[in-house]
């Protein structure tokens, strides 16, 4: 079940550089983001507390704030295995284990005065929620309880039912569209309020600008993993790639990350490079056997584990859902247009945040439609006990999606942040079965030409 | 057929004690005997799923609205459809559709929660009719709130007259605005009776009677609690003293009925949020000018809380301290459906709240369909005692 390989390339000292640039330069920028924050918590100055679908960066860096993303430093601490002490804690105030673990780990990190593995976190002064998740409305509520920090809510009309989206110009689009641009008015004057500084609508535009180049170049990366062999995991890759898009959306080093990754990306392509794995503290092209989309949210508590549950087996996960709703619907590529920021930008909002939750309630159709262009060999639906929003609807989606495409799917479950939900074993042999049966249906395909 | 003419019946000349009980029955049937029959009349139905859905535009629409609740269901049918880690409402309600108890021309769900979010992907993929999020705001502090509203409900009009119904005319509506403010006031006088002579009506029975506001016509409620509350009011039974409570915690999948039963042995359920959904609005919705405009604007600024909605001008634990106070409470039981992410993430808001007060509360978990009740009985009249003898 070997599934490394050493691929023939050029071996010069530019492609050194370019290969794994991408992953060399993410950890550098997330280690200054905790830096910054440190900083900012240091001498007592107060953050924007966002979420990474909806998290309106574009305006709220026009007023210099550091900005906290709680799903991800709750993330971090899921993947570095110091999230159970934080949950228990937060458990002993008063939590129910059958919540989102995520809220509970920043909780705790809250009543701990701030204190992360990777650092200080700064308290809010400002929270920005969107109605992407409902535990962010309860979240925010609670930072508002803790620290006074007020809430601004950008309620986002989502796709009411399937198939049928609002389009610009319609009647519906247009109502939808008022109600965000109000909205996102509404947090500009609260930012003034919060900050006393005044909004600067050519800084705003620079924001918006960044943003755009950051959008282009992510939309056209996932597209690169339509081409065999894929050059990045969605699943390992894509984690830091997330990281990047959340922390420094709407930044010029944000823009310049992804401008740089798409080009190390297509130098793959174009030189039939796989993506890496790590293995034995190297890393290693993996050897690509099977062709996977990935519906849900990853399991942080063994994250490696749980991709060698694949890569063991020589499955790549070239395409999740994940990389789309957790990147805030940028992927979509919405340009805002820089000759009418503030309704341009409005109208950004309730495209790409809506694109979120088709994605979550509805359907994938990168994945789960005849019309994807990744190949897929198989779908592997993994369900949370930490996200009602991305894993309710799972179930019901591979019922229909096994019986529609035909393709082998695996459900899976477990939990983001909380390693008590997570059965390492169980899942290992679920997978095993899963690739067993491909391995047969890859045979007898070979065996009917 | 008109929904006007849809009767129910089999309860008139029912002493009170029978009365409940043939109410619970009706409630508890997971067959829907009355929509079957509105069906074959050649009717329509929305079916909506918690918390407060705007009846009376359905209703407007000859169109009959009709509350998903779960129920008694196996959940054999389920069993694919659904993960770990969900209430048990969002599977039994499913369950129920999917063995054909109950058949829709358009179901709508809210987004109360991300299980109930997901319910539109869910029933659209299972069934032939449309499957839908009715988006009520959860920014209702933005001014661009309430026309917001006005319009999802004139959008959400057009889905039900494209099933069957009729055109929405604003005479229509103001009439059905007529009859649900008058129901509302209804069960307003309801609670009026339990708050200042909670001998006559226990929590279980009072439910009993709420519940048939999401199953039966509007017009029939009426008419049955039109009958009823005299009724309760002379009901000869002699005042005595127990502990007043309030329950909080059964905004969406509620309790079982013996489990209320078993707590209103114990104590005066004074007030509770059970269904608060189809008491959502405080007032009179008015009628004169857009009434479509009106309806919107009494969900946004006069109306209930629960854990599902945010609004920053209605901080729950604030809410539910005037609750207790209006009720002249000396204790909250602070529940829970399993699983449920909204009210299990407000427990904690609400016990460091009774804490600061020093009001003393019970915090316990139910389901649906439990039928075991001995433990929680048990710690249960142990709290009351200590409260007591504190």
């Amino acid at each position: 079940m070997s599934a490394t390989t050493s691929q023939q390339h050029d071996g010069t000292q530019g492609e050194h550089e370019i290969l794994g640039r991408g992953a060399r330069e993410s950890a550098r920028l997330t280690r200054k983001w905790f830096s910054g924050l440190t900083e900012a918590a240091r001498h007592g100055k107060g953050a924007a507390y966002v979420f990474v679908m909806g998290n309106m960066n574009e305006v709220l860096r026009t007023f210099d704030m550091p900005i906290v993303f709680p799903e991800i430093t709750a993330l971090q601490m899921a993947v570095r295995g110091t999230a159970e002490e934080y949950l228990k804690e937060s458990e002993d105030y008063g939590y129910s284990p059958d919540i989102c673990g995520y809220l509970k780990a920043d909780i705790a990190m809250h009543l701990r005065g701030g204190e992360h593995p990777m650092g200080l976190i700064p308290k809010p002064s400002i929270v920005v929620t969107t109605n992407a998740c409902n535990t962010y409305f309860k979240w925010a509520e609670i930072w508002e309880r803790l620290h006074g920090a007020p809430i601004v809510t950008i309620d986002v009309p989502n796709e009411r039912a399937r198939n049928t989206i609002s389009l610009p110009g319609k009647k519906d689009y247009k109502f939808e569209l008022a109600f965000v641009t109000t909205q996102i008015k509404e947090l500009i004057a609260e930012c003034e309020r919060v900050t006393g500084i005044k909004f600067d609508i050519d800084k705003f535009r620079a924001h918006l600008g960044y943003a755009n180049r950051m959008s282009h170049a992510w939309q056209e990366l996932l597209k690169l993993n339509t081409n065999s062999p894929a050059v990045f995991s969605a699943l390992t890759d894509g984690l830091a790639f997330l990281g990047m898009a959340n922390t420094y959306r709407a930044t010029e080093e944000g823009a310049t990350y992804f401008e740089d990754l798409y080009e190390e990306m297509e130098y793959r392509v174009r030189n039939g490079i796989s993506a890496s794995i790590r293995k034995d503290g190297k890393d290693v092209q993996l050897e690509q056997r099977f062709r996977l989309g990935f519906l849900g949210v990853p399991c942080y508590p063994i994250f490696r584990g749980f991709n060698e549950f694949f890569s063991d087996w020589g499955g790549i996960f070239v395409t999740s859902s994940y990389l789309k709703f957790a990147s805030g619907g940028t992927a979509i590529g919405f340009e805002y247009d820089l000759n009418n920021p503030i309704e341009s930008y409005a109208e950004g909002v309730l495209q790409t945040v809506r694109d979120t939750q088709t994605g979550v309630l509805f359907e994938m159709r990168d994945i789960e439609s005849k019309l994807s262009e990744f190949k897929l060999d198989g779908i592997v639906y993994h369900g949370v006990k930490s996200c009602r929003t991305a894993s309710s609807g799972l179930a019901d989606r591979r019922f229909h999606t096994s019986a529609s495409l035909g393709l082998p799917t695996l459900l899976l479950e477990s939990d983001i942040v909380d390693p008590r939900a997570v059965s390492k074993a169980q899942m290992k042999n679920r997978a095993d079965a899963f690739f067993e049966g491909l391995i047969s249906r890859q045979q007898k395909g070979m065996a009917n030409r | 057929m008109k929904i006007s003419e849809l009767k129910f019946e089999g309860w008139e000349g029912l002493g009170l004690q029978e009365l409940f009980a043939f109410c619970r029955e009706h409630v508890e049937d997971p067959t829907y005997p009355l929509v079957k029959k509105w069906r074959a009349a050649g009717g329509k139905v929305v079916g909506h799923f918690q918390v407060y859905f705007p009846e009376e535009i359905a209703h407007a629409c000859g169109v009959l609205p009709v509350r998903i609740r779960g129920g008694q269901a196996d959940g054999v049918e389920t069993s694919q459809h659904f993960g770990s880690y969900l209430c048990s409402i969002l599977k039994t309600s499913l369950d129920l559709a999917l063995c054909k108890h109950i058949e829709l021309d358009l179901f709508v769900t809210h987004p109360i929660c991300d299980g109930a979010r997901n319910l539109a992907g869910i029933w659209g993929r299972n069934f032939p009719y449309k499957a839908q999020v009715l988006h009520l705001p959860q920014n209702p502090n933005s001014a661009a709130a309430p026309l917001f509203l006005r319009n999802e409900y004139e959008r959400l009009a057009e889905d039900i007259e494209a099933v069957g119904g009729t055109k929405l005319t604003e005479e229509a509506l103001r009439n059905s605005l007529k009859l649900y403010n008058h129901s509302r006031y209804l069960m307003r006088e309801l609670y009026r009776i339990r708050n200042a002579a909670p001998w006559k009506l226990a929590a279980d029975e009072s439910l009993a009677l709420v519940a048939m506001a999401g199953l039966i016509p509007r017009e029939e409620f009426n008419r049955l609690l039109e009958k009823v509350l005299p009724m309760i009011e002379s009901r000869p039974v002699r005042g005595h003293d127990k502990m007043r409570v309030v329950f909080e915690g059964g905004f969406c999948e509620v309790p079982p009925f013996d489990l209320l039963q078993a707590v209103s042995r114990s104590c005066f359920v004074v007030d509770d949020d059970l269904f608060i959904g189809l008491r959502w609005l405080l007032d009179d919705v008015g009628t004169n000018g857009d009434p479509l405009a009106n309806l919107a604007d009494a969900y946004i600024n006069n109306s209930s809380y629960s854990p599902v909605q945010h609004d920053n001008n209605k901080p729950r634990e604030k809410m539910l301290l005037k609750r207790i106070r209006a009720a002249n409470a000396e204790a909250v039981i602070l529940a829970a459906a399993k699983m449920c992410e909204p009210g299990l993430d407000e427990q904690v808001a609400y016990t460091k709240e009774l804490d600061h007060e020093g009001i003393p509360y019970f915090i316990s978990e139910f389901e649906e369909n439990q039928n075991n009740f001995d433990d929680i009985t048990i710690q249960m009249e142990t709290f009351l005692e200590n409260v007591m003898f504190n």
